[in-house]
């Protein structure tokens, strides 16, 4: 190309590459896959229920285990698969935190994209936006979208530190695994073990420290089902129901996505590839 | 006895009539202005028309058998000074008045309309508003209280009043009558073969219908909505509970109905919807629930322990986050012959009924019962994993408590 020399920009080549990895995204099948995957799924929910409130209770079960999941699986997949790229990459004049960064935006931003339009799209065919649920329906939007960027964060990270591609992905799994079940798990345990004791500030604190757990007490709190949690509802409404509540709820996300985002790209700067 | 024995006797009807009862007319222009002169002038067994008017009066003592009937809704102004009608002669009529005002009291339950110890009385077509005490029967027998209007404006539980109170009364019909915003909306305490039917009680402070001490009743057709915490019938036998509906009565403490120490009794036709517990029962024996719908409520039924030779039939469970609370490993009551929405098992032999068992009590609500704090684990992927796999081979939840016969179709 015959453009005149310019100055190395990190940022603009940041983008660059999150466009490269973007487009990449596009043309190989998976996305279209995914989007699909989301798109039928929001007609059939919607078929079947033909109340959007309740297509939304349904959507949320599903959002807190997938979406998790193919972050995951996905990062972990890409990061391996675009190796050689990385490699190329590596070789030229590029801070190496532009590199993995535009990569994990491109990977994560693509992920969120199918999913807000894959279920944006047949929601708003169904009247969304004369429903009183729009607001519920946003909030389990945002939370995919925090959930997609915190799981492809995570699954990054583990592939970074991890050259052996079957132990990353066994990882990656895991880790998956932990936060989705095996957490919930031992935080039963430990509620059953110390039932003698006032739990309440435990639970929600246990809630704060795991993005799934919080995503699905924000959703479940704001679908109006927390008159079931009875005295600890209560306690979780008057916190998560105020506007701080959300507040440090969303941050909270938010930190859950910036430090792996950070670790990601500290590492990146120290590692002899 | 031909044309003139038939005018002949309608004459004498006519008369007797006329005999009997005579009509004071009561309004701002007339010669009786107020309705205790009214009252005060009338024979027994007269009627009272009043006008279109407001009267601004307190304390009307029905000492008579007389029929009160407003004309257009005369609206009769308590200005908050106390009870405005006192019914203590038996035979009286109320019919059409439109009360306001009643005053209120912490050491008095003024009421609208109270009936003291009298027979065969009517309330009807009367609309209260601003009251404290609705329409109060103390010890009365064989009323009847008919399509009423009771608005409260409750706020605090501590300084309201019931809309319908009754009170060591009998043989009462209470019927299509509208109760919003008191504290009960209709309270009975010991009194016996009452039947309540088609009434709407909603977004009372406290309970839409409370029943205590009160035997041989029956309540039909009635809707129960987002009461503050639904009905609660407590200490009663033979009761009969059929075609209600309670619906949205949603909060950390509410139910549809609540049934502590009720025996005998019988539950059909009804429907719960949308509350945060359907049925609450505690120490009720030997009751029939049967062709009940539990819709899309929190538990469908929470039992809280002494519960025996209770029978389950026919009942639809649809869409509930529970369908059953249990809290003893002992079970000595009867689910049969159900729909659960929650049944994933088949029908091979196409008998209507499913080939497996169906286990209502699942795991997670078993542990919620022992530690209400886990239900913040509620709808997580780790609780259906292991209610999956309680469901697979139960270990906890009570052995026996199954429904053998689980249906694969609805119940219409």
């Amino acid at each position: 190309m015959n453009t005149p020399l310019r100055q190395y920009q990190p940022t603009a080549t940041m983008i660059k590459i999150l466009k490269y990895s973007f487009y990449d995204l596009m043309r190989s099948r998976w996305s279209y896959v995914y989007f699909l995957f989301y798109l039928l799924l929001g007609f059939v929910l919607l078929f079947l229920n033909n109340e959007l409130s309740k297509a939304v209770i349904t959507l949320m079960n599903v959002i807190i285990v997938l979406v998790p999941l193919i972050g995951t699986i996905f990062g972990v997949m890409y990061f391996y698969n675009s190796k050689e790229f990385t490699e190329l990459l590596l070789a030229q004049p590029i801070k190496r935190s532009s590199i993995f960064l535009g990569q994990y935006f491109g990977v994560a931003g693509s992920l969120t994209v199918s999913l807000v339009l894959g279920l944006g799209i047949p929601f708003t065919l169904y009247g969304l936006f004369q429903s009183k649920a729009i607001w519920d329906f946003s909030l389990l939007l945002i939370t995919g979208a925090f959930l997609t960027l915190i799981f492809t964060a995570i699954a990054f990270n583990i592939a970074l530190s991890n050259e052996n591609k079957i132990k990353g992905f066994g990882y990656a799994v895991l880790a998956w695994l932990f936060l989705a079940v095996i957490y919930d798990g031992l935080f039963l345990m430990s509620l059953i073990v110390f039932e003698e004791y006032p739990l309440d500030n435990l639970s929600l604190l246990a809630t704060m420290f795991n993005p799934i757990d919080l995503s699905r007490t924000l959703i479940l709190l704001k679908l109006d089902i927390s008159a079931l949690l009875g005295y600890t509802g209560a306690i979780f409404k008057q916190f998560f129901g105020t506007n701080l509540g959300l507040f440090v709820s969303i941050i909270m996300l938010f930190l859950w996505t910036v430090i792996p985002v950070w670790r990601l790209s500290y590492v990146a700067k120290r590692k002899d590839f | 006895m031909g044309r003139i024995g038939v005018l002949y006797c309608f004459l004498l009807l006519l008369f007797a009539n006329h005999l009997r009862a005579g009509t004071i007319t009561v309004c701002g222009s007339c010669e009786v202005k107020t309705i205790k002169k009214g009252i005060a002038v009338a024979a027994d067994f007269d009627t009272l028309l009043i006008k279109k008017g407001t009267y601004k009066e307190f304390n009307i003592q029905v000492t008579k058998p007389l029929t009160i009937i407003g004309e257009n809704y005369p609206v009769i102004d308590g200005e908050d000074n106390g009870e405005i009608i006192t019914i203590v002669s038996d035979n009286v009529t109320i019919d059409g008045l439109f009360i306001i005002n009643v005053g209120t009291s912490y050491t008095a339950d003024y009421a609208a309309i109270r009936v003291v110890q009298s027979e065969n009385f009517l309330i009807q077509n009367v609309v209260l508003e601003k009251l404290f005490f609705g329409i109060y029967l103390e010890k009365s027998k064989n009323g009847r209280v008919y399509h009423n209007k009771i608005i409260g404006d409750a706020v605090d539980e501590y300084n309201s009043g019931n809309g319908i109170q009754l009170w060591y009364s009998q043989n009462i019909v209470v019927e299509r009558n509208i109760v919003q915003h008191v504290r009960d909306g209709i309270y009975l305490e010991f009194s016996d073969n009452i039947t309540i039917e088609n009434n709407i009680s909603s977004d009372n402070l406290r309970y839409g219908l409370h029943f205590m001490f009160s035997n041989d009743d029956i309540y039909k057709d009635n809707t129960f909505e987002n009461n503050g915490a639904g009905v609660a019938v407590m200490f009663s036998k033979r009761i009969k509970m059929l075609g209600n509906t309670f619906k949205k009565n949603w909060g950390t403490t509410s139910f549809g109905v609540l049934l502590k120490e009720i025996n005998d009794a019988e539950i059909t036709g009804n429907t719960f919807e949308e509350n945060t517990v359907g049925i609450s029962i505690e120490g009720s024996n030997r009751i029939n629930y049967s062709k009940n719908n539990f819709i899309k409520n929190g538990w469908a039924i929470k039992v809280r322990g002494a519960c025996y030779s209770n029978t389950f039939i026919h009942n639809n469970f649809m869409y509930n986050s529970f369908d059953l609370a249990y809290n003893s490993n002992l079970n000595d009551n009867i689910f049969e012959e159900n729909f659960w929405s929650d049944y994933t098992g088949y029908d091979l032999d196409k008998n209507g009924t499913g080939d497996i068992p169906y286990r209502p009590v699942k795991l997670f609500s078993y542990i919620v019962n022992r530690t209400p704090e886990t239900i913040i684990l509620l709808r997580s992927l780790f609780m259906d994993i292991i209610d999956f796999s309680e469901k697979v081979s139960p270990v906890f939840t009570p052995d026996e408590l199954v429904d053998a016969k689980p249906l694969m179709k609805k119940i219409k």
